[in-house]
């Protein structure tokens, strides 16, 4: 099958003939070699179409050689290792390679939107805006079509099966660009002893040296660049990054860094990481990145085989492909006359189309002494053939760009090589902070000054000469060394035999040649169709800011992000607004440089490991109950405990009649628990909750709130004073870090004249809920120290003792209304505490219960949960909670509840509210109405906040926030219901059961 | 990523710390004394200074402590940090 690449060379590349490699393309079977890209050996088997543009479907071929290619984007792999978006240019060939088309059907050849080309006047600039807006509902079936017809790949259905992990890494010296100033400032810092970093998108380094046919220090660039890297390679203070992109540079000399570990590999060979974040703190950064080649705007100069004249020096020189046997070469400048004679050199036909009256300098001696043809003062206009080039038509040109030109000569080739000249790979330079300055000389934005820690070195800082990006690097390199105070080893800049110049002449677009239509086929960004046309219609519509000009046109997004067309389009447009190239200014430059994948992005953070799992010490034997579990923030905590077919609501029946009528046991563990103690504790505790806390005497618990300093009710818990200076604090399950960290700020920034030490208890200790008319009774079965009748222990008061064996801390508090008791235990003890209890309780119908059970069993009591029955306004105020503010001191949050706000009428307040059907169970979020059957928009008056069935009264009850609610008890209001109905529900108070508590003070 | 220097742990990256906003807002010694204007001035106003700020950071993912950091708000560069008490 290998004579089948018919556009291989006999000879030449940096590929390894004896090692053929099988790939498929679009399902066809073909050959290329070791040291292939994808492009590459697309290229060398002769593959001319590789997609259809986004809007238009127009055919398109590979462009390009690097990161900037905007058309070969492909589907690479299947099932769950496939990368969709991958451009053909970076996938390095291996052995099995299945690579796709994304656009085009039925099939990429035979594609019928291709339609839309032949009334590419209806596309125009805008076209989405203005063709899917109305009818409004139609957008969901607009949104589907143009998914479809987009269609930039697909995304794996299944889960990710490859191991992805982040790196964190600190160095002297960053280097983004192992070409020859990358390599330059890479070797003087590496050779001083500096921690360097060096990265290349490729798996070689060497960038441009490995495309062209340079001589250095009398050596081939190639082998020169074996010899560098061989030498960093032995060096330990360097890491060498190949095939790794620096796609973002952030503040304070932070990169990211995605390495690519195993994609270059047969699928059978890939084994462990697939790709790798480095995340890297670099004390100073070198960005060699090299340039990108700019097209020319000329028409048609989207067809395949039109490619940069650069791309083709690449696949000639590295990869030992020429892909054309005809060429012509368009250029402004001399760089191109390079691949002039690449081409010339592989034994194949090329004429030089130079727009330059005056044409090249000494490389254009060279050029003509090897009489090749050259055309000085010519353009090529348009370009024959669709699904590939075989003619172009080239015509005399004065410079004029407003002169209409007449075709003169016909060529007919199959391949042409164009150069617009070059832009520096300014990106990382401009994410880092830095501004970007226009060179009229050279045409094209450089890297202003650093605002970080960076140099800007070789192409990429705008130099066009071999030898003098060489020196660039090297002075990078040692003025990288010298602020990082490290003393540079001597070195000399290698010596280069100098021939390429660059004397660029501006050619930002060709003159149409017959008709305005014309120019909608010259094409500037190709990824995203846009047309010189489609600048000029935006600037008519009235768009000048290159921002808006971007987003209306779409010049410049897409994969490849503009690196191809951008400068080409600013320019149109500049001329356009009839101003400079400067003074339009460039697009924003954003991380990532080039697409990152999501897998290296979420790294190892995925599944179990994307968030902790938080457990309680008898999590185990809730699971052997079989309990349903919830999660609450990190916690995993017992929903309900079914018993054989029960649902949630069946078994919450059971739990909440079980617990009223006897006793019930709930896992209350994830309770925030904070330990406060010293000198100054209660008057630190006095400026926290709202309460009198010098009041509360030894032994005895408190209810407790605190509110932020707007007045709203931040958290709530039970204190218990312990000692003259010693409290224990318990918080909500979700407010346990935020109360510590709210109190250690006021310590620390506010009041650090208070001498308080805070800890958190919440896992050192479990803490296990008895409640029920019965649960006195289940803790002396299993023998408890203290006295527990209610004159020896009170409610709301607390003892340490001795129960079941253990030491606890005993607690008589109460959650659910009953006569209840929590146990304070060591997180070591707690599930053989849990254990006893349940043996013990049998006798009692001891029944464990849930979160859902306990919401039922508080809400019948009218206790709030904070977050669920409260949200960012409500303050104590709201939920009648004044007995708690005390009159007789400050206290965080205090003065905002006399802000005007908090005082006025209206303000939505907790009641309770009944169904008037005594069946409907209410879903919590609802809204609530004062009149159903007024005009639209309903106005509102509330809404539920919890709703259950309470199964120990036998109805629906519910609390809410009802505007001026707390003076209209036995008022029938309306809940608004899903299916568009409207219920009426009485408001009544929030406490449903025992309203005068006598069962929890039993 | 900012690095940011806690004065007692030197160097860490901005993914330990928390900003708590603008340093130097006291809170007044007595609220009540205050009219509604001068409360909602404490409670909500800041300066959202364009230029050099003086802010306060808790290192929350380190020691704990709370410090000042004195950043440029355009361009980020952290000029200082201190503990607090010893801006001078």
């Amino acid at each position: 099958m290998a004579r089948l690449q018919i556009n291989r060379l006999e000879e030449g590349g940096c590929i390894d003939r004896s090692k053929p490699l099988n790939f498929s393309f679009n399902g066809k079977r073909l050959q290329g070699f070791a040291g292939d890209t994808l492009a590459s050996a697309l290229l060398a088997n002769g593959v001319k179409l590789v997609s259809r543009s986004f809007k238009l479907h127009r055919p398109r071929g590979i462009v390009a050689a690097g990161a900037e290619e905007p058309n070969a984007i492909l589907q690479i792999g299947r099932g769950a290792e496939t990368l969709p978006n991958l451009r053909a240019t970076q996938v390095e060939l291996y052995e099995g390679l299945e690579a796709r088309s994304t656009k085009g059907w039925p099939s990429l050849r035979f594609d019928i939107a291709a339609i839309n080309d032949r009334f590419s006047g209806l596309f125009g600039a805008g076209f989405y805006y203005k063709t899917f807006m109305w009818p409004k509902s139609f957008w969901k079936h607009y949104e589907a079509f143009i998914r479809a017809s987009a269609g930039l790949g697909n995304a794996p259905t299944e889960a990710d099966p490859d191991h992805y992990e982040h790196r964190n890494a600190h160095c002297d010296v960053l280097v983004a660009g192992g070409g020859p100033a990358g390599l330059m400032a890479a070797l003087v810092a590496g050779r001083s002893g500096a921690r360097v970093i060096m990265v290349d998108d490729q798996d070689q380094f060497g960038g441009r040296l490995l495309s062209q046919r340079d001589r250095i220090d009398d050596m081939s660039g190639k082998d020169w660049v074996q010899k560098v890297t061989t030498e960093l390679s032995t060096l330990d203070n360097v890491r060498l990054l190949p095939r790794s992109t620096v796609f973002g540079y952030y503040d304070h000399n932070f990169l990211a860094i995605a390495e690519r570990c195993s994609d270059h590999l047969p699928q059978v060979e890939r084994k462990g990481v697939r790709e790798r974040l480095w995340r890297v703190r670099a004390k100073q950064v070198v960005l060699a990145q090299g340039a990108f080649e700019r097209p020319l705007v000329f028409c048609n100069n989207d067809r395949p085989g039109v490619m940069t004249a650069s791309a083709v020096s690449t696949y000639i020189n590295r990869y030992g492909v020429c892909p054309g046997q005809r060429v012509v070469v368009f250029t402004n400048n001399d760089s191109a006359y390079t691949a002039a004679l690449d081409i010339a050199d592989a034994n194949i036909n090329v004429v030089v189309i130079d727009s330059r009256v005056g044409g090249a300098g000494s490389l254009g001696k060279v050029v003509r002494a090897r009489d090749i043809p050259v055309l000085q003062g010519h353009i090529v206009t348009d370009v024959v053939g669709r699904k590939h080039i075989s003619r172009v038509r080239v015509a005399k040109w004065s410079g004029d760009t407003e002169a209409v030109v007449e075709n003169s000569i016909n060529i007919d080739c199959d391949l042409l090589a164009m150069s617009g000249g070059w832009s520096p790979a300014v990106h990382l330079h401009s994410q880092s902070g830095g501004k970007n300055l226009w060179n009229a000389q050279s045409l094209c934005f450089e890297p202003g000054e650093s605002i970080q820690a960076n140099f800007s070195a070789g192409a990429s800082n705008g130099r066009w000469q071999l030898s003098d990006c060489l020196r660039d690097g090297l002075r990078a390199g040692l003025e990288a060394l010298k602020r990082c105070n490290l003393t540079a080893t001597s070195i000399d800049a290698p010596v280069v035999e100098q021939l390429d110049d660059y004397n660029i002449e501006a050619l930002w677009r060709v003159p149409a040649a017959y008709d305005a239509d014309h120019c909608s086929k010259q094409f500037i960004d190709y990824q995203n169709d846009t047309s010189v046309a489609d600048i000029r219609q935006a600037v008519r519509e009235g768009y000048q800011n290159v921002e808006h000009v971007k987003r209306y046109t779409a010049l410049g997004f897409g994969t490849d992000q503009g690196k191809l067309g951008n400068i080409n389009g600013m320019a149109v447009l500049a001329e356009c607004l009839g101003e400079d190239i400067p003074a339009i200014g460039t697009t924003t430059f954003r991380p990532a440089y080039t697409p990152v994948t999501f897998g290296v992005g979420a790294g190892k953070n995925v599944g179990l490991l994307f968030d902790p799992t938080r457990k309680s010490a008898i999590h185990d034997l809730h699971v052997s109950a079989g309990a349903a579990f919830e999660p609450v923030g990190q916690w995993l905590r017992p929903w309900y405990f079914p018993k054989a077919n029960e649902d949630l609501h069946a078994a919450v029946a059971r739990e909440c009649i079980a617990t009223r009528k006897s006793v019930g046991m709930m896992d209350a563990s994830t309770l925030g628990k904070i330990d406060a103690r010293g000198p100054d504790v209660v008057k630190f505790l006095e400026r926290i909750y709202t309460h009198n806390i010098g009041k509360m005497r030894v032994g005895r618990c408190a209810y407790g709130i605190m509110l932020g300093e707007d007045g709203v009710l931040m958290d709530d818990g039970v204190m218990a004073r312990l000692g003259e200076n010693h409290f224990y604090l318990t918080t909500t399950t979700g407010g346990a870090a935020n109360v510590l960290s709210w109190m250690e700020s006021w310590l620390q920034t506010e009041w650090p004249e208070l001498d308080v030490y805070l800890t958190s208890l919440t896992d050192h200790f479990s803490t296990i809920a008895v409640a029920g008319p019965n649960s006195r009774n289940v803790l002396q079965k299993i023998g408890c120290d203290a006295e527990l009748a209610h004159d020896a222990f009170p409610f709301m008061s607390v003892q340490d003792t001795i129960l079941g064996g253990f030491p606890v801390q005993l607690f008589r508090v109460s959650f659910s209304g009953e006569l209840a008791f929590e146990i304070n235990i060591d997180s070591a003890y707690a599930a053989d505490m849990w254990q006893m209890l349940v043996t013990a309780g049998t006798e009692f119908d001891l029944t464990p219960y849930g979160t859902e059970t306990m919401h039922v069993l508080r809400a019948e009591k009218g206790f709030v949960i904070v977050g669920q029955d409260t949200d960012g306004s409500v303050t104590p105020v709201d939920l009648r909670m004044n007995w708690l503010l005390s009159k007789d001191k400050d206290f965080l949050g205090k003065r905002s509840l006399e802000r005007p706000d908090c005082i006025r009428e209206g303000r939505k307040q907790l009641v309770g509210l009944l169904s008037e059907d005594n069946e409907t169970v209410i879903p919590e979020g609802t809204q609530l109405l004062d009149d159903p059957s007024a005009s639209k928009p309903v106005p509102m008056c509330g809404h539920v906040t919890s709703s259950y069935f309470s199964a120990c009264l036998g109805h629906p009850i519910a609390l809410a926030l009802v505007s001026g609610g707390h003076k209209r008890k036995g008022e029938i209001i309306y809940a608004s219901l899903a299916d568009g109905s409207a219920i009426p529900v009485k408001i009544v108070s929030p406490v449903f059961y025992d309203a005068k508590g006598d069962r929890q003070s039993a | 990523m900012l690095l940011i220097r806690c004065p007692w742990c030197g160097d860490r990256a901005e993914s330990e710390f928390s900003c708590g906003g603008e340093a130097g807002i006291s809170r007044p010694l007595e609220p009540n004394a205050l009219n509604n204007a001068d409360w909602s001035d404490y409670l909500f106003n800041r300066t959202n200074t364009r230029g050099a700020h003086k802010e306060l950071w808790n290192h929350a993912a380190g020691c704990r402590r709370w410090f000042e950091a004195e950043r440029d708000t355009v361009s980020y560069v952290i000029k200082r940090t201190y503990k607090l008490g010893q801006a001078n």
